[in-house]
């Protein structure tokens, strides 16, 4: 395999809060290679977010660092595409004004700008909404809209935390799914953090576990099952299989010898 | 804040009773209605004599000489003049400001202090000073609705600043965006709701100064007016000087309020 496209180095973060001191992220190391798509799954206080928010660049590391392409991590940049449960749209713009955002920024030209957004507000199926505000939305179109965005800009890789964790379990699938034609059209790295150990296994190549007390990396499924995938995949036995470990994994971890909230000098 | 009407709720309505009859009036009907019977109400008690007011007719005829004469346009023109000028002053200096100190935690530090402080004095209670300082002219009045209105919209809007989602702010950068994009494309859109919160609350205490500032020193204005009605114990004139100020008060409220709703319309509105 060649070099990973992301590569996170024992990466740890604290969060000081007065004299209290907690461990959000415990030396956690992976390598993530081009085009891969990774799930990252755990409970709650696990780390998982601030994992990719580190990678995303919005926070930094206490120690240890985030390589991508073999650069570190400096800051946000086009290069990281970022999908946000919120959403995160502009509520004053339109679907299109939105999914161009990133394109002015960049200084691209208007006539550039339309016939890129226009791709990619097709490729998310919100053609006929392009004029539309995010108010006037609902939340898997929504969702849709920040993806459109994101792949505008062209990025090389995309982070997403919890992108579907708010949207019903229905129309949750059907995003699942789309999710999956548009990364098997637009092969982009993935790295997708969720809650939902269905969703984790239904999506990705791999499946990071994650543990906490403190935040850390706690064991790796790898999902050997062929792309596209489809509800026969999801209803399978094989999948099933790897289900069951997965939820093994999260549900049944051993408890951890520390607690998260301990006292330290400061 | 809302619109003067209440709708109730769709689901209770009573097959064929008088509310279920009345409630299918539309609501400027009511609202007349509800008018008319305040003012009955008003004649009513004054023509038994319980309260030695003006009636509603005295008022009115009295409302009717005053702009034959051109005394209330005159005096309506004057009152707008000052609280125009001076709230267009405090909201044009408030909006810079509030923006400087909601996005630069330097400048809130070195100017909230001064805010704080100032809020707390009643902009009335800086008339004497601001005539002794400023003489009698048009300067002291609209330098105190300019002061009213400034503290009152410098608050809201560097609170809209704060407020801002930074969910919305770490979105713009993950799009590459550098600070100096952020502000204009997404902080002030973003704050625009609050700061016309601002600009009401403003408008409303510029309203409020420019009356009692006329009423220690003018030559003109709604205030002055009454206060020269209170000597010479002419009430129906202080009754149309007030129904004046409240119209006038409504009016500019609704207009901000119809700005507010065109420029906000992409607000999910629960």
């Amino acid at each position: 395999m060649s070099d990973p496209k992301i590569s996170f180095r024992a990466v740890s973060r604290r969060f000081e809060a007065g004299e209290r001191s907690f461990l959000a992220l415990d030396s956690f190391s992976l390598d993530i290679a081009d085009g891969e798509f990774v799930t990252v799954v755990g409970p709650s206080g696990c780390g998982k977010s601030t994992a990719m928010n580190i990678a995303a660049g919005l926070l930094a590391p206490s120690d240890g660092e985030v390589l991508v392409d073999g650069r570190p991590v400096q800051g946000p940049g086009p290069d990281r595409g970022v999908i946000f449960q919120q959403y995160a749209l502009f509520p004053w713009l339109t679907v299109r004004q939105n999914v161009e955002f990133g394109l002015q920024v960049a200084g691209m030209s208007k006539a550039e700008r339309r016939r890129v957004s226009d791709r990619f507000i097709e490729l998310v199926g919100l053609a006929d909404f392009a004029d539309a505000l995010p108010k006037t939305l609902s939340g898997g179109m929504k969702q849709r809209c920040a993806i459109a965005r994101a792949y505008a800009v062209d990025p090389t890789m995309l982070l997403m935390d919890e992108p579907f964790g708010a949207l019903d379990a229905l129309t949750r699938v059907v995003m699942q799914d789309q999710l999956l034609v548009t990364w098997g059209r637009e092969r982009r790295t993935v790295m997708f953090i969720t809650h939902d150990v269905d969703e984790a296994v239904y999506l990705a190549n791999r499946v990071v576990i994650m543990a906490t007390r403190p935040g850390r990396l706690y064991e790796i499924v790898a999902v050997d099952l062929p792309y596209p995938r489809s509800e026969e995949i999801r209803l399978s036995p094989e999948f099933a299989t790897i289900r069951n470990r997965v939820w093994h994994a999260v549900y049944h971890q051993p408890k951890s010898e520390t607690s998260s909230d301990r006292r330290e000098d400061p | 804040m809302s619109g003067s009407t209440v709708r109730p709720p769709a689901g209770r309505r009573e097959r064929g009773g008088l509310s279920s009859r009345l409630s299918k009036l539309p609501p400027i009907v009511l609202n007349m209605a509800a008018f008319l019977v305040g003012i009955a109400i008003w004649e009513l008690v004054v023509s038994t004599g319980a309260v030695v007011l003006p009636g509603p007719a005295a008022v009115f005829w009295r409302g009717v000489e005053l702009v034959q004469t051109g005394q209330l346009p005159l005096d309506v023109l004057a009152s707008l003049k000052r609280v125009l000028m001076g709230f267009t002053l405090g909201v044009a200096l408030a909006v810079p400001i509030g923006f400087l100190m909601g996005w630069y935690g330097i400048a809130r530090s070195l100017i909230e202090p001064y805010i704080q402080f100032f809020r707390m004095i009643p902009p009335l209670a800086v008339i004497p000073l601001a005539i002794v300082t400023m003489g009698i002219d048009e300067t002291p009045k609209v330098f105190v609705i300019f002061l009213a209105s400034f503290l009152s919209s410098v608050i809201a809007t560097y609170q809209g600043v704060l407020s801002v989602d930074a969910t919305l702010i770490n979105a713009a950068r993950v799009l590459g965006a550098s600070d100096a994009m952020i502000f204009p494309r997404v902080v002030v859109p973003a704050s625009v709701p609050f700061i016309l919160v601002g600009v009401r609350i403003g408008l409303g205490s510029a309203w409020a100064t420019v009356v009692a500032a006329e009423l220690i020193a003018a030559q003109r204005g709604l205030g002055f007016r009454m206060q020269q009605a209170q000597l010479y114990y002419d009430l129906p004139t202080i009754f149309v000087s007030l129904v004046t100020i409240g119209l006038l008060g409504l009016i500019m409220d609704r207009i901000v309020q119809m700005i507010d709703r065109r420029l906000t319309s992409w607000q999910e509105r629960a």
